[in-house]
């Protein structure tokens, strides 16, 4: 262990934003954590990262959920020569008591170096360093308390959702019983990693999307409705007279498909070809509201660009009723989760997998009609596989 | 132990998220009929039932020490009943029933250093991934970055004066852990040197087939290097991905004289008006440059300003860009076009422009 200076990393205490320094020299009681810092120091003098490509740890019969990590320079920073990650999976929609959070913390505090993440990417809590022998009584006490680990590796990733029904006007199903629902359906997907690579499940409660489903899930659950948009005259009105926005430009002028008039006094909207999109609703939130006939679409393969290029998600199913215990949804899951682990190739997502095979033939093997909603248009080339078995 | 073995539990799952929610929101589950937000940094959330929910959120730093959370758990046992929660943007708001104790909330959470915002048209936490606290294949540092850019974007923050929200995402690698390839401004570290091959590690730590296979543009070939089984590049046909690193922890991609930084902008995941979109990019490169990343900070702020100057409101980053142009995007910034700009990649030809929609411009 050393107290090395660190004016480079002492500059980041400085500033209006809350500083990672200063939380990191918080928990500077744990000689983890000076080496820690010590080490971080030496990487911005140097420019380069100090740890060394993640090793097989983990807890007795799971896969996933603790990352390894260990460091390049153990002889001058022997405390983090094991600094592994556990990622605990979170309650739904991230809602917390004080005592949950005193619970977690205690725990931490005993067995590593009192950093967290509040959240990871993914949506778990991450515990951020600690050593391989402290796993063990690290996973023990959380079960104890009631927590489990979350996913890593090629394995269903802790599902995660938004804020949803808890607090939002706009979610068009249950985004947070979703979520619990999956993940306890799914723990052994979750805890044993038995696919070609990671799937990850995101549940948004309206187009507005706010956990990024789109951009990063390959099952992405965004909430939706079939019937009209409920108007509130008055407030559309109230809107108008408090001056503040201008509706036939900022709200009728930015309908995507111009489905929206506004003739001063009422609010006229062509639901048929409204396309959902959120925004006349996130303009006059007072006065517009997603219609009662609620429920979500399903889109799928969504992924950063490793290995073969980013995608979006795609709809898989324009419009399902989202009701518990979600039996459709769980059919098309374990459907598409037989066929990828199946033909999928080794860090193979099924967004990749999807276009290798076609979109058609996966509809067709995981039992699944095409329809003109999954595409932007049909093809254009002539290249087709006429299939006349 | 053996009796300690029988007791373990697993496959337990999470905590049911009805434990920890505020009576306000048990009661008005499901049944909210709109939001307002009465000040930067809070919400109001009222019910059908009339009942309303104050939310009152401030920025953190995302990695946080447990002294911290403590201190979270205190003030909301002080001003709310103990009930708070975290944003997928790493902030966190503490949910009120009681409107009277939100400015008191409001100063002491400024007081502590964890102010309030991030609501409305502005700027809220940068999401990000760990880059050198805790990565192995980080082309830069993410927190320190993230500071950076927070202290410099702050007013953005603390007040909604944009035409819209600006969604800024940083990833210290192309894995990109966080969806930072949609966001409205997406900060990119990258390495640029096809990876060094550590010859005598290599067969030992390293399984071949799946390491060639690992290439997405078969620049990996099979090769017998001093009479040992091992691997060759063809670098020019690298593209510096660094996923054979991840297969193969003997090839390595870090670097620091080549790492740094790339910026991307114009991306969305909400279906809001335009459909969702990548963000696409701006500068292909700048250094990296401890401890506060100054050539990435300017670039970014005026990446803001322009934007801000010329945006019609609810016009985010990549609309505004649709409606002037790309030629007129990189004009008002100042920004160069180079041949990195334009696609090589699976389905280049998509962005080539394939017709004479050109906006033509004298001199």
């Amino acid at each position: 262990m050393t107290d090395r200076k660190t004016p480079m990393l002492d500059e980041l205490e400085k500033g209006p934003w809350p500083s990672f320094v200063k939380e990191i020299k918080k928990s500077a009681k744990s000689p983890m954590v000076r080496d820690l810092l010590g080490q971080l120091e030496r990487s911005y003098e140097e420019k380069i990262g100090h740890w060394k490509h993640g090793g097989l740890v983990g807890v007795k019969g799971y896969g996933g959920g603790v990352i390894g990590r260990y460091n390049d320079l153990p002889a001058e920073f022997p405390e983090v020569s094991e600094f592994h990650t556990v990622r605990v999976n979170q309650p739904s929609g991230w809602f917390y008591t004080s005592e949950a959070l005193r619970t977690l913390c205690d725990i931490w505090d005993q067995h590593g170096s009192g950093l967290t993440n509040m959240h990871g990417s993914t949506g778990d809590i991450v515990f951020l360093g600690t050593k391989t022998s402290e796993l063990e009584p690290i996973f023990s006490k959380l079960t104890a308390a009631g927590y489990d680990l979350g996913g890593s590796g090629s394995d269903m990733r802790t599902p995660s959702c938004c804020v949803g029904p808890a607090r939002c006007e706009w979610a068009c199903y249950d985004t947070l019983n979703f979520t619990y629902d999956v993940t306890q359906t799914y723990q052994d997907e979750l805890h044993r990693p038995a696919f070609p690579y990671k799937f990850k499940i995101k549940a948004a409660g309206c187009p507005n999307d706010c956990v990024a489903s789109v951009a990063r899930s390959d099952l992405s659950v965004i909430g939706t409705w079939r019937d009209e948009i409920q108007v509130d005259q008055a407030a559309v009105r109230a809107y108008a007279q408090g001056g503040k926005l201008n509706i036939h430009r900022d709200v009728a002028g930015r309908c995507p498909t111009r489905c929206i008039a506004w003739d001063g006094t009422t609010l006229q909207i062509d639901d048929e070809n409204c396309v959902k999109c959120m925004h006349c609703i996130n303009a006059m939130p007072k006065a517009l509201s997603p219609g009662k006939d609620r429920g979500a679409a399903l889109l799928v393969g969504a992924k950063a660009p490793i290995v073969e290029g980013a995608l979006l998600a795609s709809v898989l199913v324009p419009f399902i009723k989202m009701e518990p215990p979600y039996d459709d949804i769980k059919e098309l899951l374990n459907a598409m989760w037989e066929l990828w682990s199946e033909h999928g190739k080794n860090r193979e997502r099924i967004g990749e997998f999807i276009q290798r095979i076609g979109l058609g033939n996966f509809l067709e093997q995981i039992g699944l009609e095409a329809v003109p909603e999954m595409v932007t248009q049909p093809r254009t080339n002539p290249y087709i596989y006429y299939d006349l078995n | 132990m053996a009796a300690e073995v029988t007791k373990r539990k697993t496959d337990i799952g999470p905590p049911h998220y009805e434990k920890f929610l505020p009576p306000v929101i048990k009661e008005n589950y499901g049944k909210w009929k709109y939001h307002e937000i009465p000040r930067p940094g809070v919400m109001v959330h009222v019910a059908q039932s009339g009942a309303k929910l104050f939310s009152v959120r401030a920025a953190t730093p995302r990695l946080m020490s447990i002294e911290t959370l403590r201190l979270f758990a205190a003030i909301a046992d002080e001003f709310c009943g103990g009930y708070l929660r975290f944003t997928s943007r790493n902030n966190v708001e503490f949910l009120l029933d009681d409107e009277k104790k939100i400015e008191a909330l409001v100063t002491r959470l400024g007081k502590e250093g964890y102010p309030v915002g991030g609501t409305g048209p502005g700027i809220t936490n940068i999401v990000h991934t760990q880059g050198w606290v805790h990565c192995h294949s980080a082309a830069s540092d993410a927190s320190g970055v993230v500071k950076s850019l927070m202290d410099e974007l702050f007013p953005h923050f603390e007040r909604p004066d944009l035409p819209a929200k600006v969604r800024v995402a940083f990833a210290c690698c192309l894995n990109m852990c966080g969806a930072v390839h949609c966001s409205d401004i997406a900060v990119l570290a990258v390495h640029r040197k096809p990876p060094k091959i550590n010859h005598d590690r290599l067969p030992k730590t390293c399984e071949i087939p799946s390491t060639v296979a690992a290439c997405p543009t078969g620049a990996i070939r099979p090769a017998t290097v001093d009479g040992k089984q091992s691997v060759q590049v063809i670098e020019e046909q690298c593209m510096f991905c660094g996923n054979c690193f991840t297969v193969c922890p003997s090839m390595t991609m870090a670097d620091p004289e080549n790492d740094g930084i790339s910026i991307w902008v114009g991306g969305k995941v909400s279906n809001a008006r335009h459909e969702p979109m990548f963000s696409k990019l701006a500068i292909p490169y700048l250094p990296n440059n401890p401890p506060r990343w100054p050539e990435v900070v300017d670039a970014v702020k005026k990446l803001v300003d322009v934007y801000a100057k010329g945006a019609r409101p609810f016009e985010r980053m990549g609309e505004w860009i649709e409606r002037i142009g790309w030629p007129k995007f990189f004009k008002l910034t100042g920004i160069e076009f180079t041949k990195y700009h334009i696609d090589d990649f699976r389905h280049a030809g998509e962005s080539f422009r394939r017709s004479t929609h050109l906006r033509q411009s004298r001199g």
